[in-house]
């Protein structure tokens, strides 16, 4: 690294650097962690893209320095007064897609006591139990008298600090369920890990033939490491995708008499005057006072046609303008805003959600109860049959010790483990731990169309139709807006040079107009030109007009997402149904439905339609999937059964989300489910192990011929057996 | 079975050692990035002193 690079970066003016800062001071996040950034690479995967990545971003000036985390795809950038929203578009030119990520909410992570804690607990178990059963083995090899009991004194002296050390997370998981009059998984743990250290000092005192030393730390480690994959698992989601935030802050420009002054959304008050810019999102409800432009409602309603705005018309926050600048005076802030009234409806969706009940809570619900009253049931049979107290808590330890649920605590986190990391290789985060169980029950997709089925970014559908003379033309009179028709005009043409016009004017609302070689030339809508459009039409359509020729009709579709067609295709194949719940005019999304071989369409939905149409699905019995992006999204996310969105969606989409897709693509979506199903398999699968190990297990120590070695046994395959079967599912790609 | 006084503590210590050794490496960060790092010997890029 250059010393060069350490030079602070200087502005032209002191002016230029100070506005810019004070507004980053204003931001919490950013004054709590001004040089760190952390964005997320949801495609890198080899040595090459670390060298690219870390390269392009050491070039930028103001980087001081960048280290990718390959594990964890995400980089780290120290870099002084700039911000993601700077270094995402250097990462695009290099080739690499990239989001922001919250450092305030990583920083728990980055430190991730909790998971550390349990790593140590998980070595110090892993070391004693080591240690135990190099000690053991002698002991079941014939081991006698004296030596047996210099034996299991040794084992006892590490054993006992260490169930003590490793056990906590359990003995406190289960003091807090007893306190709460619950039964936990935990309670049952922490009773055979008390009694089979207790048992086995008495035995060792009496110089008795069992000792259980090996066994309760061996418990104390297999438990832990499933304890460990399941912390991680929740940890590498939480911190990822939960904090996936969204680039722009919640500011307004507010025209206080002749000043204005940017103040924080919450700040805004009905009747005050604000003004939007172009390009900028419209941050309260309000009415038009001055200005004229086109306002792009796909967020709010999924229309992706453009509505004009004049004075006197009333837009909703969370909306964008798009040409022309605008002063509205704001009629509902904060509490009352049209996004604020959609996040009420997320919460109200998510309450009738319910509580779902995960495979691991069902099993332990029936699992807990019943290992109890086999314990204490064999206590009270062989204390009645033999009235030997010794010999009944032997073996109702003994019988705890079996039926520890070794195999159960690591059944569901050795698969979630695997699962979600193949998923997460695919480019799919999931943020909810039962996301993966609910995601395989799931037999009905719902789609919204802008903006997840498309990108949400117009193209033109066929730059051929467009005459070779009138290309340059149309090329520089593009290049004079940002409306998104000129933008995506722009784009299609740019392999013609642009032609040099004079007087080039945007007129908000209505288009772009120029002169050139004395002709006049105009681009827009059909109303401004003067001819009759078809309303009706699937495409989007702009016009052309050179003086002296009629003019000529450009249509525009909005593209279609990598991976759309393919996702519908295999989610049909397999027999799911799809649907298509759109806010957009009922020509496009038949067109795109057709195009897609989706049969259920509605259009023209407003959010609580959409809402209501999820639920009415899950009254009628169907496991819905809900993929979407936008705010009008926001409650039928919450309300299905599972949802989804893509990571360029909406912060309250993502947030209402129990997955989220890090790339572009969305064929994962179709494999998630494959993977999903799969997954649950495995962890029944996992449970018929474990509980196939016990079957065979407990009667043996029921009848008090249970020994330390068949417990050892049962214990170590069972758990092996079930990672394994676990592991199968992280395997090679099909 | 004198040799039991030797052999036990030399068990001990060589597990002692692992032990020991393990928790270095967790509290120098050595599973930050485990994919990462495996990648990087690929890299010709002079990295003396990588940042954390």
């Amino acid at each position: 690294m250059s010393d060069a690079s350490y030079a602070p970066r200087l502005g032209v003016c002191p002016a230029c650097d100070a506005a810019p800062l004070a507004q980053r001071l204003a931001d919490r996040a950013e004054a709590l962690a001004p040089n760190r950034l952390i964005l997320s690479l949801p495609d890198a995967h080899c040595a090459l893209c670390i060298t690219q990545i870390e390269g392009a971003l050491m070039a930028h000036p103001g980087v001081r320095a960048a280290r990718v985390n390959l594990t964890l795809r995400r980089v780290t950038v120290n870099a002084p007064g700039l911000t993601a929203a700077d270094l995402v578009p250097v990462l695009a030119r290099a080739g690499h897609q990239a989001h922001e990520l919250d450092p305030d909410a990583l920083a728990q992570s980055a430190g991730d006591r909790a998971g550390r804690d349990l790593l140590m607990r998980i070595g110090v178990s892993g070391f004693a139990m080591m240690n135990i059963m190099i000690l053991s083995v002698a002991v079941w090899s014939g081991a006698e008298a004296a030596t047996r009991d210099l034996f299991h004194w040794i084992s006892g002296a590490i054993a006992l600090p260490t169930v003590v050390f490793a056990g906590q997370p359990f003995f406190a998981s289960a003091w807090r369920s007893l306190k709460a009059g619950r039964l936990g998984m935990d309670v049952p743990i922490s009773l055979a890990l008390i009694l089979a250290s207790a048992i086995s000092v008495f035995e060792t005192a009496q110089s008795g033939h069992h000792a259980y030393f090996d066994a309760a730390v061996m418990l104390c480690f297999f438990l832990l490491v499933g304890r460990y994959l399941d912390h991680r698992t929740r940890a590498i989601a939480r911190s990822a995708a939960a904090e996936l935030t969204a680039l722009e802050v919640p500011r307004a420009t507010l025209i206080s008499g002749v000043v204005e002054r940017t103040v924080p959304v919450a700040d805004l008050r009905p009747g005050d005057l604000i003004r939007v810019r172009p390009g900028g999102r419209i941050p309260a409800d309000g009415t038009v006072l001055e200005g004229q432009s086109e306002i792009d409602r796909a967020l709010l309603t999924g229309e992706t046609l453009p509505v004009a705005a004049a004075p006197g018309m009333t837009l909703s926050a969370g909306e964008v303008n798009l040409t022309g600048p605008l002063v509205l005076r704001v009629t509902a802030a904060g509490q009352d805003s049209s996004l604020a009234r959609l996040t009420a409806l997320v919460e109200a969706a998510e309450n009738a959600r319910g509580r779902y009940t995960s495979l691991a809570e069902r099993a332990a619900r029936g699992y807990s109860p019943a290992v109890h009253v086999l314990a204490f049931g064999s206590f009270l049979g062989w204390l009645w049959a033999t009235g030997d107290v010794r010999l009944a808590v032997n073996i109702a330890a003994a019988v705890l010790i079996i039926t520890c649920p070794c195999a159960l605590g690591l059944a569901v986190p050795a698969v979630a483990t695997s699962a979600s990391g193949r998923l997460f290789r695919r480019g799919l985060l999931i943020k909810d731990g039962t996301a993966l169980e609910r995601l395989a029950e799931v037999d009905t997709v719902v789609f919204d169309k802008t903006g997840t089925l498309t990108m949400g970014q117009p193209r033109l559908l066929d730059p051929d139709s467009i005459p070779a003379d009138l290309r340059p033309l149309a090329h520089a009179l593009a290049q004079g807006s940002a409306h998104p028709l000129s933008r995506a005009l722009a784009q299609a043409l740019e392999g013609t040079p642009p032609a040099v016009l004079e007087a080039l004017t945007e007129h908000p609302g209505r288009g772009v107009s120029a002169r050139w070689q004395g002709r006049d030339l105009r681009l827009g809508r059909a109303e401004w030109l003067g001819v009759a459009d078809d309303q009706d039409a699937a495409t989007l359509s702009s016009w052309l007009s050179v003086d002296g020729q009629p003019p000529l009709r450009l249509d525009f579709t909005d593209s279609l997402r990598p991976g759309a067609a393919d996702c519908v295709a295999r989610l049909l194949a397999d027999g799911r149904r799809v649907i298509l719940l759109s806010g957009d005019r009922a020509a496009p999304v038949a067109a795109l439905a057709a195009s897609l071989g989706i049969t259920e369409w509605h259009a023209g939905i407003d959010p609580v339609g959409k809402a209501d149409a999820v639920a009415a699905q899950a009254d009628a019995g169907a496991k819905v999937l809900m993929v979407g992006d936008g705010l009008n999204d926001t409650a039928a996310l919450a309300r299905a059964h599972v949802s989804l969105s893509p990571a360029s969606a909406l912060d309250a989409a993502r947030v209402a989300s129990d997955m989220v897709l890090t790339g572009h693509d969305l064929a994962p979506v179709a494999e998630a489910l494959v993977i999903a199903r799969l997954a649950t398999r495995r962890i029944r699968e996992n449970f018929a192990i474990s509980f196939g190990y016990n079957v065979v297990a407990v009667p043996f120590a029921i009848l008090g011929m249970a020994t330390p070695l068949l417990a050892a046994l049962a214990m170590s395959v069972s758990s092996i057996t079930v990672t394994l079967n676990a592991l199968r599912l992280s395997g090679k790609a099909r | 079975m004198e040799i039991l006084a030797i052999l036990i503590p030399v068990s001990l210590g060589l597990g002692a050692a692992g032990l020991i050794a393990f928790v270095w490496a967790l509290r120098n960060r050595q599973f930050e990035d485990p994919k990462g790092d495996g990648e990087r010997i690929l890299s010709d890029r002079w990295d003396d002193h990588p940042p954390p």
